[in-house]
């Protein structure tokens, strides 16, 4: 395979990024046949030298597990609830068989989750029996990579929403704000699975070399979520993350500014779809808005 | 070379790597360090806590760049997306220069998020130092090329790396950032000598140094970044110096990172060698 030209080049890339992408063996190996069946040794042999210690097949090896091992280690951190739920070597597969389908699109390893809810949406298989779980688990924890780094804007100023007429007065929310709504308590059980790392983590630290191997197997199985329909709101405030949990109606009207409803109108049709009577909806509103400002989370509003 | 056109014509002394499990010692204790590298792409993000904690460093810092995913080496064109983020960043660290890989990573919008070794060929060296050439007009900053480890060699290789390096850097009219352990690493993983290379690279053109650790394999070294610096490193690293001058120096650090001392005094061995070439020169 000679290289030439700028073709040919893309060509020997092509060729060795498909090599990497092919995910390992069982037994962490590279495949020993290429997509068409044929020799993978043969396939190396056409562009990778050997040397006097490794065959062409066992230098290309090399580059294909580093590129395994990276990217499920990064899965493997960003997702410590999904794996708690599905367990190590089914979340394993699960990862393997995600960035098969849809490996890296990003120049950081930051977004190497964005695309998993849609795959899992697609291929329900990997998360049986507990579909609805794992999907809410998997928008939990991507909802925490969006509030770490994403933007956040000019919070508005009171002069900006004093300048707009009532019946005009849009707000936006900040990009770190996700607002969702969960079939399960996913968030108490996120946060007890971390203390439950915590604590394996303080006895590892504490442990000798050989024992280390013992402690994953130490991990007890957290106590899954249990059903509960719930609205939270994954955000940041002073750099740190936070999860908070909100009230129907609350929930009713941030999604509703975020989809550009004028601030009456979102207010309006949350009161008026709730169930609960007998509540003081001027004073608890405010109290929302106040929060909500004091929080950062308006900003001025942009289609 | 000390200051040169390369390196924003600044005279850096020894640095370390900007790296997360240290943020909390240096911004309580703010311990005397010459220079930080960031890895660029950590904080090529829109806000959040690596961008509070980066400008907290450059109110009290020099900081200098590095990348690993700006791939010059790819058949494809550069990112233009990539670029504008790098630039924003560059624009708010107001980096003296910038660098990344003599490598490619990416096909087709794909990312393998892997410094992945180039066919040393006239044609991929026109390729490459297009893409430079390209990175350095947009960014509007000097442009270092950094040798990578290796683990594997193409045929189609019509060159050595370091005849690669060269050619790729003055087509570019670019930097290099020389990396002694990787040197060190891919002599052993190919069987060259690794004063041949650093004997024949174009010294006028180094405007940074890389140190780090690596380890051994029983059929090929990997270049690890979690152990300090080995003894044939350094000796390598003297030789360079002697050949090239006191040039700014980091030292790599990624995984299994101890203490911010720990590894700021691994960094300041290398004053050793720098002090000792001095006084032979001077003697």
């Amino acid at each position: 395979m000679t290289v030439k030209s700028r073709p040919q080049l893309k060509e020997l890339q092509t060729l060795m990024a498909s090599a990497l992408f092919r995910p390992l063996t069982a037994e962490d190996r590279m495949q020993p046949r290429w997509i068409d069946g044929s020799s993978m040794a043969a396939v190396a042999d056409r562009f990778i030298k050997p040397n006097d210690r490794l065959s062409a097949f066992e230098r290309l090896e090399i580059y294909n597990r580093v590129y395994w091992f990276r990217v499920l280690d990064c899965l493997y951190d960003d997702y410590p609830g999904l794996r708690a739920i599905l367990g190590e070597k089914k979340f394993m597969e699960l990862a393997t068989a995600y960035l098969a389908k849809y490996p890296s699109v990003s120049f950081t390893l930051r977004n190497l989750g964005e695309r998993l809810e849609k795959f899992l949406r697609e291929e329900p298989q990997w998360i049986a029996p507990h579909k609805e779980m794992a999907l809410d688990m998997t928008r939990f924890e991507w909802a925490q990579v969006v509030a770490f780094d994403d933007a956040a804007f000019p919070p508005i100023t009171t002069d900006e929403i004093l300048d707009t007429p009532r019946s005009k007065l849009r707000l936006g929310l900040q990009p770190y704000l996700s607002l969702l709504e969960l079939n399960y308590a996913v968030d108490k059980f996120f946060i007890a699975v971390q203390k439950r790392d915590a604590d394996v983590l303080r006895d590892e630290a504490s442990n000798t070399f050989e024992a280390m191997p013992q402690a994953k197997r130490r991990r007890r199985k957290a106590r899954l979520p249990r059903r509960e329909h719930i609205q939270v709101a994954v955000h940041r405030y002073d750099n740190a993350l936070y999860y908070k949990r909100l009230e129907p109606e609350a929930f009713a009207i941030l999604r509703a500014l975020r989809g550009g409803m004028t601030v009456e109108k979102a207010c309006t049709n949350a009161v008026a779809k709730s169930a609960r009577k007998n509540v003081d909806w001027a004073t608890r509103i405010k109290e929302w808005f106040d929060d909500w400002s004091s929080l950062g989370w308006f900003c001025p509003f942009k289609r | 070379m000390p200051a040169n056109s390369f390196n924003g014509f600044t005279n850096y002394g020894i640095g370390i790597g900007l790296r997360v499990p240290h943020y909390r010692h240096i911004l309580a204790n703010k311990p005397v360090v010459d220079w930080f590298e960031i890895i660029s792409e950590n904080f090529m993000v829109d806000g959040g806590r690596p961008l509070e904690v980066l400008d907290q460093i450059l109110e009290q810092y020099r900081v200098v760049q590095h990348g690993v995913a700006m791939y010059f080496g790819s058949a494809e064109r550069l990112n233009r997306e990539h670029l504008k983020k790098l630039k924003r960043l560059v624009k708010r660290t107001n980096t003296p220069w910038l660098s990344d890989h003599l490598c490619w990573g990416s096909v087709d919008g794909r990312y393998t998020h892997d410094l992945l070794p180039m066919p040393y060929t006239f044609a991929a060296a026109r390729a490459t130092a297009a893409n430079i050439r390209e990175a350095r007009d947009f960014l509007e900053v000097p442009i270092c090329v950094e040798n990578v480890s290796s683990y594997a060699e193409f045929h189609a290789s019509e060159t050595t790396e370091w005849e690669f390096l060269s050619e790729v850097t003055e087509l570019a009219d670019c930097g290099i950032l020389l990396d002694v352990n990787n040197i060190y690493v891919s002599s052993k993983n190919h069987n060259f000598d690794p004063y041949e290379y650093l004997n024949n690279v174009p010294h006028h053109r180094v405007g940074q140094i890389h140190i780090a650790g690596h380890s051994k394999f029983e059929k090929y070294i990997l270049d690890t970044h979690d152990h300090p610096v080995l003894d044939p490193v350094w000796k390598m690293y003297a030789h360079a110096i002697k050949l090239i001058g006191k040039t700014a120096t980091l030292l790599e650090w990624d995984d299994r990172i101890p203490t911010f001392d720990e590894v700021h005094g691994e960094a300041l061995k290398a004053n050793k060698f720098v002090k000792k070439h001095f006084e032979t020169a001077a003697a």
